[in-house]
């Protein structure tokens, strides 16, 4: 991902660099059809990685991945040798059809056998309960470096919000970190609050999962050594729309995210050709959910849209951003994430039109 | 007409008008019919909670479907847990539970028989008004709607603020209610084993399903009293302006977790139980041995009830908890495995050089076996913290619980309902179509339940009414919806079989299974009375000693 | 097959067994017991951590007499018992109503500390956790001396009408098990709310 603004154009993919003129109409025709089928089914953008927790780029990840073998290897064992047992009984003492019809010997119980098969797995209970309070440790104890990047992650229903405190930075969720490279290390240490009810931080390549829970902080980190889109979603039943409290992760270079840190940090910067979509927005009840920083909008309810623009997604991942799909959010939310707390906004198609073109400059 | 104190001429029987019969049933305080009313209502229940699986897993085919809302949606994850556990597992093991114990340990009926029958009507009740609320859930300016709060309802979700209208407080009501029933019952067990064994049978004699329903009994007593308390405490906040969990006042969000999981784990061994003692009754039989070790079954099962107590919070790896309490509860719950192996070692150890008959019960015990394990495993792998981290709350976990539960408990069930039906009902159901049954629901059971792993190691989260296609779910949740229709064939076989073996079926002996307990002395099914002189035993097996009077176990136990 | 006789042996001892209502009255005072374990638990949780309202130290008042009368209405119904197993039917009467009496005054006395606390002191169930978990513990509790005052009534009535006679001793002393339960748990409340939560 490069620092300039990112215009994602739906079915071109990276490798697409020269717009010709017959590529343009070509693309124009493209995205007309598939923002029909973006208001259907809100495809998923391309690129990002798919959330497997067996291959992690980050060390709490990594620890976890190590362990979880550890255990799947001596699970498997146990498996095999039971198995194996209980197949060998069931093929070696079947009743067999030339059977003479006399009961076999009872057996009441051998101590010998007993106490054989009590003491072996406290032995691996032991084996395996060391090996795993290590990792407990290691991750839940891991001090935080004064490189670290902090983050203070915020759950609501039915979206994510996330502040740098130290970068002057208010964000929504799409979560931008550093590359950290595992000989200077520069981790991202996020605090976890919820605004109402419990929440989940979860993408699988970058940690396990912690709940954001009310009136509780929690804390995680994440120190990601490859750079990439991670995708994640929440994982603590919510509410109705818990399934599209979709995370995104952009794992940036080091250029890369100072140079987003920098544009985020900036206030919103409009002109005067959208200053009808501006009044708009600022006299109707948008601004008391939303904030957009330098005007006066400064709601808490909802997602700041400062750079709205500089997000791939709409709706915590329900939609990609395009206008279109702006504009269906804003006028009928419900078509896109029903039950989401967003109210339709019951403007006029005028007023709809000026008001998507000034947040189409909120960069 | 009371017709209670002389054994019914069947011929009789049937020539009485339907109204008589059926005060009968409504007003009995038999332990026999009390039973089998507790059985009937869970399969009706089990027939519900499967159709609101069925709806889930089609919303589930394929991602972005549009089967159903997602408030429906939440609807039947939260209506199905709830219905499963509390309206079919217990009063399913209950009503087993209610039927067999006088007749193994050879009394008239249970302790008290009146607090059986209302025990039963409250829990029956309960369900009833938990249903309910898909008519009047959202009150009287609303049209329905039932919880959609997830059957372990968090904390503040289920807040007025979060939950308007009363859908939430009917899950409460109705659990509130049929958990008082539930503690009659257990006071009832436990008084029924402790006090009401026949001449001779001393404890370390009586049969391995009654101790393994005496540490049922003592979980219930204990375990579902923090669940009403916690529910007392949540109707509290939302209609008396408390605090317990109004975090915004303070309150604390995972103390409900807490008081919920203090009930939620010792409840799944409440229902687990009861399943090792079907398989501890029926694999002996099946093998035609005495079950191997059973001192070490007794002790086992009832370390299990205790340290089932110690390892609540494993359900809460990821709530944030410090290092020293996750690591505490990860080591609990990997001890509390130990006995668990144990059993399914002594099992092993029964089938051992014995003679194994596989007719349908022993194979949905065997079946059970199998499953068992992986369960077990799983949970192993569920109680490593830091793998929780990822699995938790993910599929992988749907997949474990469904393992026991199906896999395990479901089995057994099965299990004990074909060796006992013959005793019941007299008459002797179709192998055939019980093999049937057990074929088809195993390979449902396994489409669904292996696979359903694999999406929750990839990342896919639970409770979701729809997911992102391109994350590697997709073709894993079309086979698991695949599973589902092979099940429901088996489950429709099971119920063609019974109703018509009980209609049509062979008259049956007494003991058709060539069995040792008490219950095989008696008619099939028993007289009223059960008994016409209590019997006095000797040994663990007391129909060996009297088909065996060369050989009696007596000489060896 | 008909049935095998089983009645071959004779046994060498009695077969002496525990008493169903004893055993079943144990069982409901474990589950009681579980229930007040977690009202005691949230109240010990959520100590000092009231933002607002009433505190413990500014309004609560050791119940001592109240107390008093409790405890020793543990000690009356046992006495009463023994009396009645002694067959002295119009003592246990006497007894049987002293220990109403104390469970009655006990009951009174809870609810003037509470008319105190509410109109007075201003506290109610929704002011803050301290209310929320004083009146919810000290209420449930209550609640059980009310259904313990209401199988006292009955057992009075019963012996007014001179149907109480020694074979009933052990139904009392079933019974009597539940008062002295509601005793015990009087004193965690107590020790909880008015001694450590102050």
């Amino acid at each position: 991902m490069t620092g300039k603004k990112i215009t994602r154009r739906r079915g071109v993919s990276d490798r697409e660099i020269i717009p010709g003129g017959s590529k343009i109409v070509g693309i124009g025709l493209l995205v007309a059809g598939c923002a029909l089928a973006a208001s259907l089914c809100f495809g998923a953008p391309a690129n990002p990685s798919p959330p497997n927790m067996f291959r992690p780029v980050s060390t709490p990840a990594d620890q976890v991945f190590h362990i979880s073998i550890f255990v799947l290897i001596i699970t498997a064992l146990i498996f095999a040798v039971v198995f194996c047992l209980l197949v060998y009984s069931l093929v070696k003492f079947r009743q067999k059809s030339d059977d003479d019809g006399r009961e076999p010997p009872p057996v009441y119980g051998s101590n010998q056998v007993e106490l054989a098969w009590t003491v072996l797995p406290i032995l691996i209970v032991l084996v395996l309960f060391l090996a795993t309070a290590r990792v407990i440790h290691s991750v839940e104890d891991a001090p935080k470096p004064p490189a670290a990047i902090e983050v203070i992650a915020i759950g609501h229903q039915f979206w994510w919000e996330f502040r740098y405190p130290a970068l002057g930075i208010v964000t929504a969720n799409e979560l931008h970190v550093p590359v950290s490279d595992p000989a200077h290390p520069t981790p991202t240490f996020i605090e976890l609050h919820s605004a109402d009810t419990d929440h989940s931080f979860w993408v699988p390549r970058l940690a396990g999962k912690t709940d954001l829970i009310p009136n509780r902080t929690n804390n995680m980190w994440i120190d990601p050594h490859e750079v990439g889109i991670y995708v994640g979603q929440c994982a603590q039943y919510c509410g109705t729309q818990h399934a599209k409290m979709l995370l995104r992760v952009y794992v940036d270079t080091k250029e890369q995210f100072r140079q987003w840190a920098q544009e985020e940090a900036q206030p919103a910067r409009a002109g005067d050709a959208v200053s009808e979509g501006r009044r708009v927005f600022e006299t109707t009840a948008c601004i008391n959910c939303h904030a957009i920083s330098g005007t006066v909008a400064d709601g808490q309810f909802g997602p700041d849209l400062t750079h709205l623009m500089s997000r791939e997604t709409i709706a915590s991942g329900a939609a990609l951003n395009t206008p279109e799909n702006l504009r269906l959010w804003i006028h009928d939310p419900e078509a896109i994430k029903p039950g989401s707390l967003m109210p339709a906004m019951q403007l006029s198609d005028q007023d709809l039109d000026a008001v998507i073109a000034y947040l189409e400059t909120l960069r | 007409m009371s017709s209670d104190s002389i054994a019914l001429n069947p011929a009789v029987e049937s020539t009485r008008p339907i109204g008589d019969r059926l005060h009968d049933w409504v007003t009995t305080v038999d332990h026999k019919k009390l039973g089998i009313m507790y059985i009937l209502y869970a399969l009706v229940f089990l027939v519900i909670g499967g159709i609101e699986a069925t709806i889930m897993r089609i919303q589930l085919i394929v991602p972005h479907n549009h089967f159903v809302s997602p408030q429906v949606f939440n609807e039947m994850f939260t209506m199905h847990g709830t219905t499963m556990i509390f309206f079919v597992a217990m009063p399913i093991m209950f009503g087993f539970a209610n039927y067999l114990l006088p007749l193994m340990i050879g009394a008239r009926d249970m302790a008290f028989p009146r607090l059986n029958a209302w025990s039963f009507w409250l829990a029956a009740f309960g369900g009833l008004l938990l249903y309910f609320s898909f008519i009047g859930g959202n009150g009287l300016y609303g049209a329905g709607g039932a919880p959609d709060v997830g059957w372990f309802a968090y904390a503040p979700l289920t807040a007025r603020v979060f939950s308007i209208g009363h859908s939430t407080d009917f899950w409460t009501l109705g659990l509130l209610v049929s958990g008082i029933g539930s503690i009659g019952t257990a006071a009832n067990i436990v008084a029924t084993v402790l006090c009401m064994r026949c001449p001779g049978m001393t404890l370390g004699k009586m049969p391995l399903l009654a101790w393994m329903n005496l540490v049922m009994a003592a979980l219930v007593l204990l375990a579902i009293s923090p669940l009403t308390a916690a529910q007392i405490m949540l109707s509290l906040d939302r209609y008396l302006g408390a605090h317990f969990f109004d975090t915004q006042a303070g309150g604390s969000a995972v103390i409900w977790m807490h008081f919920f999981w203090i009930f939620g784990h010792p409840e799944v061994y409440v229902l687990v139980i009861p399943a090792f003692a079907f398989a501890s009754e029926i694999i002996p039989v099946f093998s035609r041995k005495p079950i191997f070790g059973y001192p070490v079954m007794v002790a086992a099962t009832v370390a299990i009830g205790f340290v089932s107590f110690t390892v609540w919070a494993h359900h809460m790896f990821t709530v944030g908890m410090n290092s020293y309490a996750n690591s505490f509860f990860t080591i609990s719950t990997m001890i509390v495995g130990v006995p668990t192996g144990i059993k399914i070692f002594n099992w092993i150890g029964t089938m051992w050089g014995g003679k194994i008959q596989f007719k349908t019960p022993m194979l949905f015990c065997i079946g059970f076996l199998f499953q068992f394990l992986i369960a077990g495993l799983t949970g192993i792998m569920l109680a490593v913290a830091p793998f929780d981290w990822q699995l938790g709350n993910s599929y992988f976990v749907v997949a474990h619980f469904h393992y026991v539960i199906v896999g395990a408990i479901l089995f057994a069930l099965f299990g004990a309902f074909y060796y006992w039906f013959p005793k019941m009902s007299g008459r002797m159901y179709n192998e055939t179509l019980g093999k049937w049954h057990f074929w088809w629901f195993l390979i449902g059971f396994h489409l669904t339940f292996d696979f359903m792993h694999i999406p929750g190691l990839l990342g896919m989260p639970r409770r979701i009414y729809t997911y992102e296609p391109g994350r590697g779910w997709d073709i894993w949740n079309l086979i698991i919806t695949v599973g589902v229709f092979f099940q429901a064939a088996g489950i429709l076989v099971f119920v063609c079989n019974l109703l018509w073996s009980r209609i049509r079926g062979p008259v049956c002996t007494s003991d058709p299974w060539d069995a040792w307990t008490l219950e095989w002395s008696t008619s099939s099914p028993p007289p009223e009375y059960n008994f016409p002189t209590i019997p006095i035993v000797k040994s663990r097996r007391p129909l060996w000693d009297i088909k065996h009077p060369e050989d009696p176990d007596w000489k060896y136990e | 097959m008909s049935s095998p006789s089983l009645t071959v042996s004779s046994l060498e001892s009695a077969w002496i067994l525990p008493s169903r209502g004893r055993v079943g009255m144990l069982c409901l005072i474990a589950a009681e017991s579980a229930m007040f374990t977690i009202f005691l638990v949230a109240y010990i949780f959520y100590i000092g951590k009231s933002q607002s309202g009433p505190t413990p130290k500014n309004v609560l008042e050791v119940p001592i007499f109240a107390t008093i009368c409790l405890l020793s209405s543990s000690l009356t119904i046992h006495f009463a018992v023994v009396a009645l197993r002694n067959a002295k039917s119009s003592l246990f009467a006497i007894w049987w109503f002293v220990t109403m009496a104390l469970g009655a005054i006990f009951l009174v006395e809870t609810g003037r500390e509470w008319h105190h606390l509410i109109f007075e002191n201003g506290l109610t169930i929704s002011s803050n956790l301290f209310g929320t978990t004083y009146y919810s513990l000290v209420g449930l509790h209550a609640f059980h001396v009310t259904v313990g005052l209401i199988g006292l009534a009955i057992g009075m009535i019963l012996a007014l009408l001179g149907k109480v006679k020694q074979e009933h001793n052990e139904r009392a002393d079933v019974f009597s098990l539940y008062w002295h339960f509601v005793d015990v748990v009087w004193i965690a409340v107590f020790t909880v709310v008015y001694v450590i939560g102050r």
